[in-house]
Order: C-alpha cells, then structure tokens, then sequence
C-alpha cells in the first residue's frame, strides 16, 4: 500500500512538471524549397539589381563598386553565408536541440547547413549577450525562446556580411530577429534584419523547408588556392562611376533603371502601379 | 635585425648629458581631459597565454606565464592602478616587458607605473651596475624614443623620463622568447606612424596590431608622425600574411586591434578591403589632378562613412591624411 501511494505521488510530480503547452519540435532533416525569390538564391543576383531592398545610399554606392572578382581572392574562398542569409542559398539543413539530462529542458538549438557547413548555437538558457568588445562570428550570437510553437532568436555580433550576393553589404552593427514556424512537416524560417548602417527599415525575408528524414548532407571541406595571379594587395572594385555592368538588368528585364536602385519604397506592391505607369508614360513617347 | 639596449645606467647618463632634451620634451603626453573614475578594465580571455584588456585609450595585450607578465601597449595613465589590479588577477608573478605598438598617448600613458610596478631579471655584467630592483624593460621601435624624447611644443608637458623605451630596435623585427613561446616585434615601415610595431605571439597564434587596424574607424595615417595609407595598406596586407584563419575562414589566429573588438583575419580582410577601395579611389583623384578640396567635395568616402566615421570630422581627418600621404610619401 506504502509502495503503491508513493508511486502514485511520483507520478503527480511528475505529471506536475509537464509545461501546461506543449513545445513544437523543430528537430529534423529540412530541405530547402527555392519558389520564393529563386532566381536570386540559385542561379544569383543580377549585378545592380537592388529592387525590393530597403538600402541606403551608402549601401548603394558599396554595390555599385562591389567586383564579384574579390571572392576569387583565397582570403574570401572560403567564407560562410552568415547566419542571417545561409538559408536563402543551398540550405540543406539539419536542426537538433540539446538538452539537460537532469532537467530535460532545451539548453540551445542547433543548426548545420549544407554550404560552407556553418554551425550554429541559438541558446535556449537565458544566458546574456557577450560584450561589445567580444568576437564578431560568421554565425552571431544567438539567444532564443518559444512562443507557442515558433522559435523566436535574437542575433548580434555578426561579422560584416551581404544582403545580397551583388554586392549590397550588410554591417556588423545589425541585429537580426528570427523566426522558426513549423506547420505539420513544413518550416517557414523568418529573418527580420535591422542595420543601421546599411538599411533604413527592417527587411524581411521567409524561406520554406520540408521535412526530409531520407535526406543525407555531404561534408563541405574548402581549401583556398590562387585562382587568379594579381600582384599582392590588389583588392578588385569598380571606381565609382566606372561600372558598366549596372544597366543590365534593367535593359534584360525592361524596367526603369531608377527602379532597379532599390529602396523602400521598392519593397511595397503600390510600386509596381508606379513602375507600370511610368513604362506606359516611356512607351507612348517612344511610339511617337 | 638590431637592438639597442639603454639601461637604467646608460640613460641616466643621457639624462646628464643633454638635460634641455628632458625638460622640453617632445611630445603631448598629458591625457584628454576625461574622467577616469568610472572607466572600469575589462579583460577577455583570447587564447594560449594571452588577454585582451579593455580599459581607457587603445586596447593592452597582456601575456602572462612561468616567466612572468608581459604587456603590450599601457593606455592612459589614470588607468594605471585598474590595469595592475587586473594583471594581478591573472598572474602574482611580476612584469617583464612592456611592448609599445607606437608613439600616441593612449598606448604609452602607463608606461612608467607599469615599468615601475614590474622589474627585469638583470645579470651577467651588468649585474653590479644596474639595480636589482630596475624596472621592466620598454620595447618599440626607436623612432618611438626618438619622438617620445623630442622637446615638446610650447606649453606642453614633457614626457617622464621613466616612460621611455629602454630597449629600441631599428631595422624590420626584434625577437624575444618569453613564456614559452616566440614573440615576435615586427616593424611595417610608414603605417599609422613611423614607429610602428605589431605584436605576434607565435604560439597563442594571436597578433597585436596597435593602431595599425582599427575595426570601428578609417584607418588613420598620422602624417605629422611619418605614417601613410599605403603604409597601412601594406602593413594590412602583412597581418593578412601572418594569420592563418580555422575552418571557414574564422578564428584560427587572433587579431587584438589597436581599439575596437576582438578579431580574426576574416576581420582584417574587411578592413583591408576597405583601405584599399579607398585608397584607389583617392590615387585616382590625386592622378586626374584633383585637388584636396576637390577630394573631401567628392565625399569618396561616403559608402563608408556611416561604418568607420564617428562624425565629419573624423572622416575630414581620414581623407586629408591621406590625400596628404598619397601625394607627399614619406621618406626614409
């Protein structure tokens, strides 16, 4: 009877220390779905395509001189996305939490993506943010908490990075929200970057992943070599003006050039009746 | 690779010997007018041996181990008392050596409390004329003494005597072996000025670089004091040569900058870059015969600015020294 009452009163306490919502699990096998913005994220960014991105002018002037040949420098060959663009690119990604045993509470998440192979920590433990004088990393440093079934991260201590591989940089003072939504088998990751330096709002990006337990994500070893013979302490740049590449896009996509140089005001749908009007304005001067 | 070594002896017998150089001096010392009272030192772990410590003025390296402390650059001098305190917290055992990366106030203001507080090992035939208790060793380049001992301007206090470098080197590097690993002094010629030094801790793999590289402004070329952007450019560019980054190009060898947060290569390569854009830019200018007010009203900087610029007149600063040093390079 001792026996039976004690284990009924184990089994309260423990029933006790169920949290009163359950979790979502976000651990898993994800694979990266590319229907949002693939043109950018697979084949790449036209050079001087700035639309939709709430740049500042000094953000724009740093594309406009950005040469896609500096990343055939050994000294950037090997750099990762950071963590608040890895996912747009090749992002086969693995996600898997790590908890204490005593507790069974999350002490971080963790994630692995395929390019570049970056690792992340998102600490789950309410541990601060270093200080300002701390190392900046590819990755930041990440807090997090949930919030009924959405993960929500804090970033800071970023190295300088892009939001956009033409060129638009994204600085080191940036903070980065995310979010992490499962839904069944699917996983929208929000990223909401807010820099003061290079940006004059937020930008918010989702990318989409399904569950993949069959997928298998390769090692990704780099190795930096000299891919092309410069004399040393050559940095590739346009000067400012001398960049002949910048009207392509819009001559490609036939759109107004000022539309292709970005801004916030690029971002919303009532551009797209302004761009159309001013086209349809272009195209009856020229039919006369 | 040669050194010249002033002991406690030999300088005071410069000190007799040419008493009007110490009481003009040549050089201001005296710290800005700032209060010191609520700057607390905070020091950071980096790796093998050595420490960052953040206080007052530029950031100090510390190296601590069997052989005693070593300390890399003395900030303000108010923060003298702060730094010792934390030095104790990492090591009982007494300071060595000083290294100085260059001549400015706010690397050098410690100097003499540091030396003073520390002590060198003295033997062999020096031992009967150099004190027992003779303070730690001050290491830079020579053009640092010679600045530091050069009168100062009218009405501009003279440096003490007791902070000078007492061990001076004048060619491309010095080498001392100290707890248990190889540090080396390497000297870029014409960086931030023309006494320069970079640090580098062979095996903690950490480099210090003093005023050489700076994360959170332009890199500033001290024209009045020998330094130019392309010296900077290549004393980067040697930094770059030096570390060797772990995987994906992050940590591997550190990186503690004259002022600004820890960093690795991938940190200096972004500064690099920076000071290269820019100083191609400016080169072109100078070749389209622009002149310096041409150059400052074609605000080259301006994609940069919000980055490395704290206000205008940081970035007036940055572009007048180096449109100065690109046109006029110093000499040897």
């Amino acid at each position: 009877m001792k026996r039976a009452i004690g284990g009924s009163l184990l089994m309260v306490l423990g029933l006790a220390a169920v949290p009163l919502s359950a979790q979502i699990d976000l651990a898993g096998e994800w694979a990266n779905r590319f229907h949002e913005d693939f043109p950018e994220r697979v084949p790449g960014p036209d050079i001087g395509d700035y639309l939709g991105i709430p740049l500042t002018a000094a953000a724009r002037m740093r594309a406009d001189s950005w040469d896609a040949s500096l990343l055939t420098l050994p000294e950037h060959q090997c750099k990762p996305h950071p963590s608040d663009y890895g996912m747009r690119g090749p992002a086969n990604t693995r996600i898997w939490k790590e908890v204490d045993t005593a507790t069974q509470q999350t002490i971080a998440w963790h994630t692995h993506i395929s390019w570049q192979a970056p690792e992340r920590t998102i600490w789950m433990d309410g541990r601060p943010h270093p200080p300002e004088y701390a190392a900046h990393t590819w990755q930041g440093f990440s807090t997090g908490k949930m919030e009924g079934n959405m993960l929500t991260i804090t970033t800071d201590h970023l190295k300088n990075g892009w939001i956009r591989r033409n060129g638009i940089p994204r600085s080191e003072k940036a903070t980065v929200v995310e979010h992490m939504i499962r839904n069944g088998n699917y996983l929208t990751w929000m990223v909401i970057v807010t820099d003061p330096v290079y940006l004059t709002e937020p930008f918010v990006r989702t990318t989409d992943f399904v569950l993949d337990p069959q997928q298998v994500i390769a090692p990704y070893p780099c190795e930096a070599v000299v891919e092309v013979e410069r004399p040393l302490g050559v940095v590739p740049n346009h000067l400012p003006g001398t960049n002949k590449f910048l009207t392509e896009f819009s001559t490609k996509y036939k759109l107004p050039y000022e539309a292709t140089r970005g801004g916030a005001e690029t971002m919303y749908p009532e551009y797209r009746v302004k761009v159309a009007a001013e086209l349809k304005k272009e195209n009856t001067a020229a039919s006369k | 690779m040669k050194s010249i070594q002033f002991s406690r002896a030999l300088r005071t017998s410069a000190l007799i010997a040419a008493p009007a150089m110490l009481a003009v001096g040549g050089y201001v010392y005296a710290q800005q007018q700032q209060d010191f009272s609520k700057v607390e030192e905070h020091v950071l772990p980096v790796q093998g041996n050595v420490y960052m410590m953040v206080g007052a003025g530029g950031n100090s390296t510390i190296q601590v181990g069997k052989d005693g402390v070593l300390v890399v650059d003395t900030q303000f001098a108010p923060m003298a008392d702060k730094m010792l305190a934390e030095i104790h917290k990492l090591s009982d055992k007494p300071i060595r050596y000083i290294i100085n990366t260059h001549v400015h106030g706010d690397h050098i203001g410690g100097n003499e409390a540091l030396s003073k507080a520390g002590g060198i090992i003295v033997g062999g035939n020096f031992a009967g004329q150099v004190a027992a208790n003779s303070p730690a060793a001050i290491l830079a380049h020579e053009n640092v003494l010679n600045r530091m001992s050069t009168p100062p301007a009218a009405g501009q206090p003279a440096i003490p005597f007791d902070a000078f470098p007492t061990d001076t080197y004048f060619g491309d590097s010095k080498d001392v072996f100290f707890n248990g690993e190889a540090v080396q002094l390497i000297h870029p010629h014409h960086a931030h000025t023309d006494g320069d030094t970079m640090v580098f801790f062979r095996r903690s793999d950490v480099v210090s670089t003093g005023d050489i590289f700076t994360p959170g402004g332009f890199p500033n070329a001290d024209v009045t004091r020998g330094g130019s952007l392309n010296g900077l450019v290549a004393a980067l560019n040697r930094i770059i040569e030096i570390t060797v980054p772990a995987e994906k190009q992050e940590g591997g060898t550190y990186v503690i900058p004259g002022h600004g947060h820890l960093c690795d290569e991938a940190d200096v390569v972004e500064y690099r870059d920076m000071a290269t854009i820019l100083r191609d830019r400016f080169q072109d200018a100078i070749k389209k015969g622009m002149t310096l007010d041409q150059v400052k009203a074609a605000k080259l900087t301006r994609d940069y600015d919000p980055l490395y610029a704290q206000n205008e007149a940081a970035t007036d600063r940055f572009v007048t020294n180096a449109y100065n040093s690109l046109s006029n390079p110093p000499k040897d």
